[in-house]
């Protein structure tokens, strides 16, 4: 096999750009940074990143669909176009919230291993064989562990840092003992020759073990229950940025990757949920843990008076309806699970970034310290008002059609008789329950009055303020316009 | 005719509007919304008069929207729609007539007031399934809002409850409609095309959507079990959204129903309408009796609403052309005459004495305080009860008729309930109007103590009330100006096929 050494820089060309655009601003701090005041290094450094993320989107463009790459280990197409965008778009909405933020020790430091975090993801949209899918997850990882302890001054930063470290460690052990089980039954590191050996073998008890290592790591990276319970204290305790990249870009990069690996690599072992009986393979698997999540998040979410818990179990409860239309995505293509996944993420971005403009001029814990944002800021009012109620999935907003979409695409393959139906209305049932708790933090935001001693008006950063309208306006415009979205992968 | 969607256009954009003339000043705000307000009026009164009845809907739009999902912003109209977009623009008219009193955050109120009524406009004019959907939606959560921030009485309580219970109701919608389109194979949302569709389900299928979408409609139509949202949000909410609440929000359940539920799958119709038809005499004989023992004034009216939404889904429920035109009926003469008690009730009593209590008015001789108040209750109340000359007697008799021919049994229950309604209303006429007249020299120094703090009944109040009250006479004496719109409309295949109750 020749492999060109060309191709592979076409293909890694956003990777490269934000790698360059890391070390630039580390070398750039290095030569001009001393003697001058944090907040003047982090407009520096956030400038630079911004800088680097559009050159990566340019790079993403440029290195187009066309296949595989470099010998099937890269794949370009449109899916990969499509997350790497995404990815990109939604670091780059972390980044410009940043200023916004501002008490970060090191700032540069901080910019630097955002962006090496976002090269993990882009990489995790592209990546089609198991060392570099394992690679690439490894870099996301290892750098959000960083992001997530890297507020030095807070205990909670510390512990979320290494809650997040010793969870994820252990999943990427069971991801690489699972990978390794799957090389031993294939003897392949690629997929489309996995998914031709396990075509050949048909299921096996080491495949089902395979399998279940496989789908453990990847409840722990997305957050599923059972494997839920570092988030909250992750989201609560991780400077608020690193939160909103854990929450968004990461998800994002996680459940294409997954999808990617277990429907291309092993998709012949997938088994059947969408009607009775349940055929063994990984669908089962995914179905249980959707449903777990659901149930856990909803439900835990109910109990929370921290916003960051409460953002947090809504998280889980959002893994759980992308698990559900993982359970769709074979068939009905990635487009709803990538609309879902990706609005998803600039609502929660934005929720975050609401949170985090707050905290800056006083206190945002508790879901009571949001109490009558409408006097202290109508804009952050209006636009925390737009990304809760599109996480709730109300329309006319993104997360309405996200949601509408992958119920749709479940229901489309089996109705509403089988498992996989009563797993949509158990869905459906519990975005009530989900209303209740968006509307909780609404009532503070808009009809309660400010607490005494907090009513003093909020100041809202521009670069801050820019980036948050235009998560808002995005929203809406993806709302009333997805079809441009859902066309990409037709 | 082609002007009709500009309803729901100029509805948002007036939102919109008002929420940045609220910034500026209060009457900006007012001004906006009233000038809005008028301009939906204009329109619905413009197109009706261009209206030509005929069976089926008649196209507005159709454009593609999603294609992906076979989505198309389709908007259309027939005798039904137009029946219920003309009441929507007089209930917005009316609503922001009895508003002109709210003084905090104005521009905000009358900004999410108007995106409720834009909500409601989409639904009447939806021909697509998953439109409908999404106005439907859109027209929820304004509602939590105006309750929680403008509302009395347990507000916050109100507000969440009638939310969920609207939210849960339109799950179930999606639920259905999602399953129906998923088994006609995913290539349409088109009402006529699910229907066409829906007619080669099994059985089984089609009474499980039919289950489904109807009971999600069917709960904000307030239908008995589901209907407590309706009394406490009615009696939480400030008095306009009481007033869209009970007049127009509660018939985009039933509009729901008729349109989405029961054309679609006529099956689920047959088998469940008598347990539909059961549950609506009891809604309607409940509800009554509680409204019956009621102590707080604006839960006499609550109460009485959810009373008078039986007899429409009862008209429903017996599915014949003559019982459903009297339910549409009773949907547009409901729709005004609950907005005019509300809003004697809210706007015109408690603001100025501000108690509801029975037990407190009746230690007010309020009708000599406020007698036009008096007056206008008294007419509404008399409406109400079924009185001929308003327009709830063509409603409520048209209702009865066609439901004997189904089954004389439901009927004569059924009109028990207009006993009851006369009972209750009568009560609640003397209790608070009339309650200490007798004593004349008590009731003199009472007089003397709250005639100070009455102020008199203003203008825009008094303007609201005299639309209304014109309205409920002239189509109680010419009930046929919107039965001659609505009748053709039951002539489309769609409605045949669905409304066969007492043919067979």
């Amino acid at each position: 096999m020749i492999l060109s050494y060309a191709e592979l820089l076409r293909a890694l060309l956003p990777e490269a750009a934000l790698v360059l655009g890391a070390l630039a601003i580390l070398g750039f701090d290095l030569a001009v940074g001393r003697g001058r005041t944090g907040a003047q290094r982090l407009r520096t450094a956030t400038w630079i990143g911004l800088a680097a993320v559009v050159a990566a989107i340019y790079g993403t463009l440029a290195a187009g669909v066309g296949g595989p790459a470099f010998g099937g280990v890269l794949a370009l197409d449109h899916l990969t176009l499509a997350t790497r965008l995404g990815v990109l778009v939604l670091a780059a909405f972390t980044l410009g919230l940043l200023p916004g933020i501002a008490r970060l020790r090191h700032p540069p430091e901080y910019v630097a291993v955002v962006l090496f975090a976002t090269a993990g993801f882009t990489l995790m949209a592209a990546a089609q064989q198991l060392l570099v899918i394992f690679l690439a997850i490894e870099l996301a990882s290892l750098s959000l562990y960083i992001l997530a302890g890297f507020d030095k001054s807070k205990p909670e930063s510390a512990e979320a840092g290494l809650k997040y470290f010793l969870f994820g460690g252990m999943s990427a052990a069971f991801l690489l003992f699972g990978f390794s089980l799957l090389y031993g039954l294939t003897g392949a590191i690629d997929m489309p020759h996995i998914a031709m050996q396990i075509s050949l073998l048909g299921m096996s008890p080491l495949l089902v073990i395979a399998l279940a290592m496989i789908i453990t790591a990847f409840g722990f990276k997305a957050a599923a229950a059972p494997f839920h319970l570092w988030a909250p204290d992750v989201y609560q305790g991780a400077p608020v940025s690193s939160s909103a990249l854990i929450a968004s870009a990461s998800k994002l990069a996680g459940i294409v990757v997954f999808m990617r690996l277990l429907w291309l690599g092993t998709g012949f072992s997938a088994g059947r949920v969408v009607d009775w009986p349940i055929v063994v393979g990984w669908l089962p698997l995914v179905a249980v843990l959707a449903l777990a999540s659901m149930l856990l998040g909803n439900i835990g979410a109910l109990a929370q008076s921290n916003i960051r818990r409460l953002l947090a179990y809504s998280a889980i409860a959002h893994a759980g309806s992308l698990l559900l239309g993982l359970l769709a995505s074979g068939r009905e293509g990635p487009g709803p699970l990538f609309y879902y996944a990706a609005t998803y993420g600039l609502a929660t971005v934005g929720a975050f970034g609401v949170v985090a403009v707050v905290e800056r001029a006083g206190r945002c814990q508790e879901i009571t310290d949001l109490a009558g944002l409408m006097k202290r800021s109508p804009f952050l009012a209006a636009v925390l008002a737009v990304f809760v109620l599109s996480l709730a999935g109300i329309p006319p907003l993104a997360g309405f059609f996200g949601k509408f979409a992958v119920y749709a695409s479940v229901l489309k393959i089996g109705g509403l008789g089988g498992p996989a139906g009563w797993l949509t209305i158990a869905a459906i049932a519990l975005s009530a329950v989900a209303l209740y708790y968006y509307l909780l933090i609404l009532k503070q935001a808009l009809v309660a009055s400010p607490a005494a001693g907090a009513d003093s008006a909020v100041p809202t950063p521009f670069l801050a303020g820019v980036t948050l309208l235009l998560a808002a306006a995005l929203l809406v415009l993806l709302g009333l316009f997805p079809g441009p979205v859902l066309q990409i992968f037709l | 005719m082609n002007a009709l969607p500009f309803t729901i256009y100029v509805s948002f954009a007036g939102a919109v509007l008002a929420l940045a003339a609220g910034a500026r000043s209060a009457s900006a705000a007012r001004g906006v919304a009233l000038l809005t307000a008028l301009t939906t009026l204009g329109l619905t009164l413009f197109a009706a008069a261009g209206f030509v009845p005929a069976a089926g809907l008649q196209t507005l739009v159709n454009a593609d929207w999603i294609p992906q999902l076979g989505v198309r912003y389709h908007l259309a109209a027939d005798g039904i729609s137009m029946t219920l977009l003309v009441l929507t623009g007089l209930a917005s008219v009316v609503g922001v007539l009895f508003s002109w009193n709210i003084t905090e955050r104005v521009g905000e109120f009358f900004a999410l007031y108007l995106a409720l009524i834009g909500g409601v406009f989409g639904v009447f004019l939806s021909a697509d399934a998953f439109v409908f959907f999404v106005f439907y939606e859109i027209a929820i959560v304004p509602k939590y809002f105006l309750i929680a921030i403008w509302g009395s009485t347990n507000r916050e309580y109100g507000a969440m409850k009638l939310v969920l219970y609207s939210f849960a109701g339109s799950a179930l919608v999606m639920a259905g409609l999602i399953w129906a389109w998923a088994a006609a194979g995913g290539g349409s949302f088109a009402l006529g095309d699910l229907a066409a569709a829906a007619a080669q389900f099994s059985h089984a299928g089609q009474l499980g959507m039919f289950a489904l979408v109807f009971t999600g409609f069917a709960v904000l139509a307030g239908m008995f079990p589901f209907h407590t949202w309706a009394p406490t949000g009615h009696v939480a909410a400030p008095t306009a959204a009481s007033m869209l609440l009970a007049g127009v929000v509660m018939k985009l359940g039933a509009y729901g129903c008729l349109r989405v539920a029961m054309v679609t799958f006529p099956a689920g119709l047959e088998y469940f309408a008598p347990v539909i038809a059961w549950l609506a005499i009891i809604g309607i004989i409940y509800a009554g009796l509680v409204a019956l023992v009621q102590e707080d004034f604006k839960f006499v009216i609550g109460y009485s609403s959810v009373s008078h939404m039986g007899f429409v889904l009862l008209g429903l429920a017996a599915a014949n052309p003559l019982a459903v035109s009297g339910a549409v009926l009773q949907m547009f003469s409901h729709g005004i005459i609950a907005g005019l008690l509300f809003a004697v009730v809210g706007r015109m009593v408690y603001e100025r004495t501000h108690t509801r209590k029975l037990d407190d008015l009746r230690a007010m001789p309020l009708h000599k305080l406020m007698p036009f108040a008096a007056v206008v209750f008294v007419i509404a109340g008399l409406a109400s009860m079924g009185m001929p000359g308003f327009s709830g007697f063509p409603a409520e008799l048209t209702i009865l008729v066609g439901t004997w021919k189904t089954s004389p049994l439901w009927a004569l229950v059924a009109a028990t309930g207009v006993l009851v309604a006369a009972a209750f209303t009568l009560r609640a006429i003397q209790v608070s109007f009339f309650g200490k007249s007798g004593h004349a020299s008590a009731s003199a120094r009472k007089v003397a103590g709250h005639a100070h703090d009455i102020t008199p009944i203003t203008w825009p109040e008094k303007a609201g009330a005299i639309l209304l009250i014109a309205v409920m006479v002239y189509v109680g004496l010419h009930p046929d100006s919107l039965l001659d719109w609505i009748r053709p409309a039951l002539e489309s295949p769609l409605m045949r096929a669905a409304l066969t109750g007492g043919a067979s």
